[in-house]
Order: structure tokens, then sequence, then C-alpha cells
């Protein structure tokens, strides 16, 4: 148990997707100009990221030791597929949960943060609740990163920031200060 | 689609749309893996192969690939250039793959790599693509190159291994651990939005004083 929870707080916090190991950029930086869409943007990772994790351990546990060469292709292929059949399935079972996360679910299908827990998944031979624990740590880790960044965008909007940092340049560097926070976290398990 | 040059085909990827510096495409091998210039390089290199690959393949095979499933046509194809690299880079330089890790096998996400398919590749005829694909490439290496340039000399004082700067400069550390991915990334955009703002300046000259709205637009 305590290994677990081990897993978990380091995908989590002290290996955190976004700003430590830079996985899923794209949403970090695209998505998280209000706090609401950011959260929403979260769960839905922490969703695919889940299926993600049990589809990689069968994928593993069955497939792949008869063809080591089709891991990246097999894992691409089955987890768009994966994620397609599931939306196909909320659309129709909850449209409500639909209209939440809907129009994420595609978009992060092939963000590299999903590619990315499947690889580092296999690499480091976790067992299927080894890999749900990392899924989980790593999606609330995600949104944890999402909605801090939201928020700080929020504010810094009424701000008067000197014109030529408007824009990208400034979330690179606030992005920069929080991950410098984050990186305070690896004291947490040194000892 | 506006016509292009096959020069400006080449050249646009390169500076005026480098994906990196001015699209943020590709931002998670850009800032993952720059720590070191050599690092830099095989990732920009391995990246130059795999998108000039799979626009080759995708711009020749546009005819054949039906629309509806189009998306994963150009992510098979990218999946099998970057096992390519992948294997090819183990064989060649086992440590620079070791330090690279997961970030080979995630070319595949890299969104630059799928957007030149399906905006460039698939539309056009297989010489303009490739001449895309250089650009494109071309510009990301430089990027990268650029990034962990700056990275590896502040933070470690030297560049590909040999010292520049001498025994008396206490390295930034800070520069070639994560954030210092995003700080180097954020200090460039801030140069260049602070290079834009000065032409726009030079091309008006006469500026109101703040306070006084044009009516045009805006201050």
């Amino acid at each position: 148990m305590a290994e677990l929870l081990w897993i978990l707080v380091s995908a989590m916090l002290v290996n955190n997707f976004t700003l430590v190991l830079f996985l899923g950029l794209c949403p970090f930086m695209g998505v998280s100009g209000r706090v609401a869409t950011a959260l929403r943007m979260g769960l839905a990772n922490i969703f695919v990221l889940t299926i993600t994790s049990m589809a990689a351990s069968f994928l593993n546990a069955f497939v792949l030791p008869y063809a080591p060469y089709l891991r990246l292709i097999s894992f691409i292929v089955v987890i768009a597929s994966l994620v397609q059949i599931v939306e196909m399935a909320i659309k129709k079972l909850s449209p409500t949960l639909f209209r939440e996360l809907g129009i994420f679910l595609p978009l992060i299908t092939t963000n590299c943060a999903i590619l990315g827990l499947a690889i580092f998944q296999t690499n480091r031979g976790y067992d299927f609740v080894q890999g749900l624990f990392f899924a989980l740590g790593g999606g609330l880790g995600l949104t944890l990163a999402l909605v801090l960044m939201a928020s700080i965008r929020e504010t810094t909007e009424l701000a008067d920031v000197p014109a030529m940092a408007r824009g990208m340049g400034l979330v690179l560097i606030l992005a920069g200060s929080l991950s410098l926070a984050f990186m305070g976290f690896a004291g947490l398990f040194s000892s | 689609m506006r016509a292009t040059t096959p020069r400006e085909d080449l050249l646009r990827g390169i500076w005026r749309e480098n994906p990196v510096l001015v699209q943020l495409l590709g931002l998670c091998p850009a800032l993952a893996v720059t720590n070191t210039v050599a690092n830099s390089l095989a990732m920009g290199i391995a990246t130059f192969f795999v998108l000039l690959g799979s626009s080759v393949l995708v711009s020749s095979l546009k005819r054949w690939i039906p629309k509806e499933v189009r998306i994963s046509a150009y992510i098979l194809i990218i999946a099998t250039f970057v096992t390519i690299a992948d294997l090819v880079l183990n064989a060649v330089v086992p440590d620079i793959h070791k330090a690279l890790g997961a970030f080979i096998a995630l070319i595949v996400v890299n969104c630059m790599i799928l957007g030149r398919q399906e905006a460039f590749a698939s539309r056009r005829p297989v010489g303009r693509a490739i001449l895309d694909a250089v650009g494109t490439g071309f510009g990301f290496l430089i990027a990268l190159t650029l990034m962990g340039s700056f990275r590896e000399v502040l933070g470690n004082g030297t560049f590909l291994g040999v010292r520049v700067l001498g025994e008396a400069f206490e390295p930034w550390i800070i520069m070639i651990l994560p954030p210092g991915g995003f700080f180097t990334l954020g200090v460039i955009l801030l140069a260049f939005g602070w290079w834009k703002e000065r032409k726009v300046e030079q091309v008006r000259p006469r500026r109101w004083p703040h306070g006084v709205t044009t009516g045009v637009g805006g201050a």
C-alpha cells in the first residue's frame, strides 16, 4: 500500500507530468485561460489516462511479448480507437457528461501525456494496479498544474504588463516559476 | 489554398513560421530534451528525418488515403518512421538514446509533424512537400539547438561538452533543470516581442501620450 501511495504522490507532485516531465504542454498552454475550462480539461485527462493505463497493461501482458517492435504503433492505434469508442458510449449514455468532457476527448487522445504515460509505465515495469495509481496521480497532477496556471492567468489578465510580454512569453515565464515551485516537492521523499 | 513559390515553401518554416519560436508547436521535446547541445541536435535530427520521411510518403500516397481515416493513416506512417529513428539511434548513439529516453517515441505525438501532413503534404506534390519538410525540420533543429546552447552554456559552462566559460563561472544549475526550459523559451519569446514592438514604433514614430485615445483601434 505504501508503495502505491508513493507512486501516486510521485506522479502527482514530484514528477508532475506537465511541469517537470514536460508532457501535455499543448493543453497546458492552450486551454489554461479560464479556471472552469482548465478543470474540465483536467478531468477529461484523468479519464483518458486511466483508460490508457489499462489498455497499455493489457497490451504489455498479452500482445507485445510476441512483437516488441510494434509497441509504439499498437499503443497509439489502440488508445485512439478506445477513446473514440468510449466517447461514443458517453454520448449515448450520459449527454450531460458528454457536454462537460466531450469536446476535449478527441483533442487529448494524441497528446503526449497519454502516450507518455503508456511508455513510462512500460519502461518502469508497473503491473495493472500500479499502472492505475500512476495514471491517477499523473492525471491529478496535470489537473493541479492546469488549474493553478489558469488561476494565475486570470489574474494577470488585469495586470499592466509591458507590451513585449503580452502573450506566450509571459505564460512561459509563469510556467517556469510554477515548475520551480514544484521542484520543492522533490524534498518530500529524500529521507 | 494560396499559391506559394518553392522558395517560400522552403524558407517559411525556418524563420517566419518557425514551428517552435513562432507557432509554439512541438513544445514537449523543445523543452524536455534541450538541456545539452548534443541531446538537442539528436532530437532535432531525428524529428527532421521523421518529418521528411512522412511528408514524402503522405504526399505520394495522398490519392489512395481515404479522407475519413486520413489522420489515423498519417499517425501510422509517422509512427513507422519514429520506430526506425528509435532503433537507429539505439544502435548508433546508445548514450544519447538513453538520455532522450521516452521522448524519442513521443515524436509520434509532436503536433508539428501531424500539422504539416494535414496542412501541406496531403495537398501538394512530392517535390513541394520535401521542400516544406526540409524547411520546417530545419527550423525545428535551429530552435532546439539555440535553446540547447543557451541552457548548456549557462547551466554547465560547456558547449558540446567542451568548457567555454572559465573555472570562475558558477554554473546556473537551474538552466539544465526543468524550470530552465520554460525560462529559456520565455526569455527568447520576450526578446522577439521586444524586437517586434520596436519595429512597430519605428514605423509609427508619432505616438499619442498615455490616456489619449485615437478612436482608431485604441492605444
